[in-house]
């Protein structure tokens, strides 16, 4: 559930789909969910993939027919159904979207439709021993970011020492239970059930850590719509439809029917949103500078590793035999081609059954040896660029091959690669934001979630923005003063 | 017995031949210029004998190393060639990245294991020889081309070698550098060093040169 999308691709479907918003057609409830969640929440139908299908789905359709109109999906990543709905895209989202404070006090939110309980799954050894949260101090617990099992572990982080692991996924985190990366687990009992079913390995704690509630998300202005909403979600509760429905995908059980009876007792109109609960912007700071110094020490460290392994790629491209020269052009040829979310992947999770590596040490790696690839082009370009002469002379001189390179050539070639060597590493330091989806918060990642929480861009962005600027600009400065310098002198 | 002694030297690129069949020999003590106008092969008969040209034919003797038609052999095998001959460019090639004192001190710190201090007294020396001490702490880009091609010169000869080749020495020196570096490679030949001088600059041949090779049409036509 919740695959993130990138930024581009979510640019683009979002403007897509204002630009056919602009003219909705009459008697339609554009609503909008994602899909990747998959079900029982919202599914590609495996009948017809290019409908939708889960009890999210069914309960829009119901809410449309209520409203006398006919209910049409609109894709949408799930971390950003909040902003799309309030920016016009669809009127209603839904897709698991979990009801809190912070919600009601910046949109309309419907009541709630579902009593769903975070539940924690540990490996059948653990069972007896990691009942709650609490015993799991010092252990590493995974969730999905941006949820309410998230920001449960990390008040449980600050109380009990529990170590909280953000996915941007609900796959992975049971994946790495049962191969014993993590020691536990927090999702929707839904969710955690599906995992059990899909692929098994592990055991679900009985005892709920907390519960919760979806709902369904409207703009703030929308209030009146977000009123006949709920009047059919009361009625669609008292008539037993929903029940019916829920039975059918199998996610009706004993707590669901206390759950409607409390909604259906309490009176219409006590939705209305509560004061916002949003948390100072000087309270995020320090995890902000926290995963900025993740940031910074991951680019520092992978840079380190490409320079390294790019100076011997490019060595062995411009010294090595047929051989040499061949598998450093493979390398090159492979990395480059792919893409490094992709090697990320393969590194971290396609990778554990021979070699476990932790998140960060991945990270490292997967970034290093990606860059390696650019930086090793970089240097044989700058190495071949050097002029013969030079060479010549040094050759005369009674020098060795290797002090050829060493005192003449790589000095030489240093001073041309030191331009595209700064872009790159600004790039890396960029590109640094996607280990998020090996479960590194670093910068970006901590600064979605600040920005989910105030439920705002603006001054997390601005944040972050003046945090990848700092780390940028001076580094910017030096090459530019040594390009100078070597300029005048070299 | 000679410093060097060329004989029948065939240097070919492609199809075309570049030197057919050049002979010639230099004394210990003796200032050979090599003559002929652009494109005669002066260049190519010093890469050949500082092992930077493969040979097509012919022999290439000095005093203990011998090259031979092939490929240019690796640097391993080229170390007491690489000890006993200096070459000075025509573009001085100076390491762009190091000082002038930095580039003389190179080869004997590096290639011949001298001290820092005894590479560092060499080099003033020869600095100051040829009039550029005072230039010791510049970079390449800094000198001007007189300068380059004098310190070039301080680096050929830092490691004493027995053989100095030397292409269009003059060609960047205004006349009194001209006589005064006449005077200075008298003065290494004095010292019983071979020079064999590739030049277009008959004034300067002349003058400073004990015996005139004239190249022509990749042959040696006269002496």
């Amino acid at each position: 559930m919740r695959l993130r999308l990138s930024p581009i691709v979510w640019l683009l479907a979002a403007t897509g789909i204002a630009a056919c918003s602009r003219h909705p057609a009459v008697g339609v409830l554009r609503w909008g969910g994602d899909a990747e969640g998959g079900a029982p929440f919202v599914e590609a139908d495996p009948a017809d993939p290019s409908r939708v299908r889960g009890f999210d789905v069914e309960i829009a359709g119901q809410i449309a027919q209520g409203l006398g109109r006919r209910a049409q999906f609109v894709q949408v990543a799930w971390e950003s159904i909040e902003a799309s709905v309030e920016r016009g895209d669809f009127a209603l989202g839904m897709s698991g979207v979990e009801d809190r404070p912070e919600l009601r006090a910046r949109h309309s939110v419907s009541i709630p439709y579902y009593e769903f309980r975070e539940v924690l799954a540990v490996r059948p050894a653990d069972s007896a021993r990691f009942a709650d949260l609490d015993a799991l101090a010092g252990h590493r617990v995974a969730t999905l970011g941006e949820t309410q099992a998230y920001r449960i572990l990390v008040a449980a982080q600050a109380k009990a020492g529990v170590i909280p692991v953000s996915y941007d996924d609900d796959v992975h985190p049971y994946a790495d239970l049962v191969a014993g990366r993590v020691d536990a687990v927090l999702l929707d009992n839904i969710i955690a059930q599906r995992s059990l079913a899909r692929q098994g390995g592990f055991v679900i704690e009985p005892r709920a850590v907390a519960t919760g509630h979806y709902v369904a998300v409207l703009a703030r202005g929308n209030a009146a719509l977000r009123d006949s909403v709920n009047g059919v979600l009361r009625a669609r509760m008292a008539d037993g439809s929903l029940e019916k429905m829920f039975r059918a995908w199998q996610v009706w059980d004993s707590t669901e029917a206390p759950f409607f009876r409390r909604e259906l007792a309490a009176a219409p109109g006590s939705e209305v949103a509560t004061a916002a609960t949003t948390r100072s912007v000087s309270s995020y700071l320090p995890s902000l500078l926290r995963a900025a110094a993740i940031t910074l020490v991951l680019s520092l460290l992978a840079m380190m590793l490409a320079v390294l392994a790019g100076g011997a790629l490019a060595a062995g491209r411009v010294y090595g035999g047929v051989i040499v020269r061949t598998a450093c052009t493979v390398y090159v040829e492979v990395v480059r081609g792919t893409p490094v979310l992709l090697q990320l992947f393969v590194l971290y999770y396609g990778l554990s059954s021979v070699i476990r590596l932790p998140a960060f040490a991945a990270a490292v790696l997967g970034l290093g040896l990606n860059y390696a690839a650019y930086e090793s082009e970089i240097y044989r370009g700058a190495l071949q660029a050097v002029a013969r002469a030079q060479l010549e002379a040094a050759r005369t001189l009674g020098l060795s091959e290797f002090q050829i390179f060493r005192l003449v050539r790589a000095p030489q070639a240093l001073r041309l690669a030191l331009a595209p060597m700064t872009n790159d590493f600004v790039s890396l330091l960029k590109d640094s934001s996607l280990v998020s989806v090996i479960t590194v918060v670093e910068l970006t990642k901590q600064t979605a979630i600040y920005a989910t929480n105030v439920g705002s861009w603006v001054v997390p962005g601005l944040l972050c923005a003046l945090v990848y600027l700092a780390f940028s600009l001076p580094l910017a400065r030096v090459a530019r003063h040594l390009e100078r310098r070597w300029s005048i002198v070299g | 017995m000679n410093a060097l002694d060329i004989r029948e030297l065939q240097v070919r690129r492609g199809a075309r031949r570049v030197l057919d069949g050049v002979s010639l020999s230099v004394a210990p003590g003796e200032i050979c210029a090599l003559m002929g106008v652009s494109g005669a092969g002066k260049s190519t008969v010093l890469r050949a004998v500082a092992a930077l040209e493969p040979i097509a034919g012919g022999t290439i003797d000095l005093g203990t190393v011998a090259l031979r038609p092939g490929p240019v052999p690796p640097e391993s095998r080229l170390r007491d060639l690489r000890r006993h001959v200096g070459i000075v460019f025509q573009s001085p090639a100076l390491f762009e990245h190091m000082t002038a004192m930095q580039n003389v001190m190179l080869g004997p710190v590096h290639a011949l294991g001298w001290p820092q201090d005894r590479a560092a007294a060499v080099a003033r020396d020869l600095l100051d020889t040829l009039g550029v001490l005072a230039r010791a702490e510049a970079y390449p880009r800094q000198l001007s081309g007189g300068e380059a091609q004098r310190v070039a010169i301080a680096r050929a000869l830092a490691p004493n070698p027995s053989l100095l080749l030397m292409d269009e020495p003059t060609s960047a020196l205004d006349p009194a550098r001209r006589t005064a570096l006449g005077e200075s490679l008298r003065a290494l030949a004095a010292n019983g060093r071979a020079l064999l001088v590739a030049t277009h600059d008959l004034d300067f041949a002349t003058a400073v040169a004990h015996r005139r090779v004239l190249l022509e049409n990749s042959r040696v036509v006269a002496e």
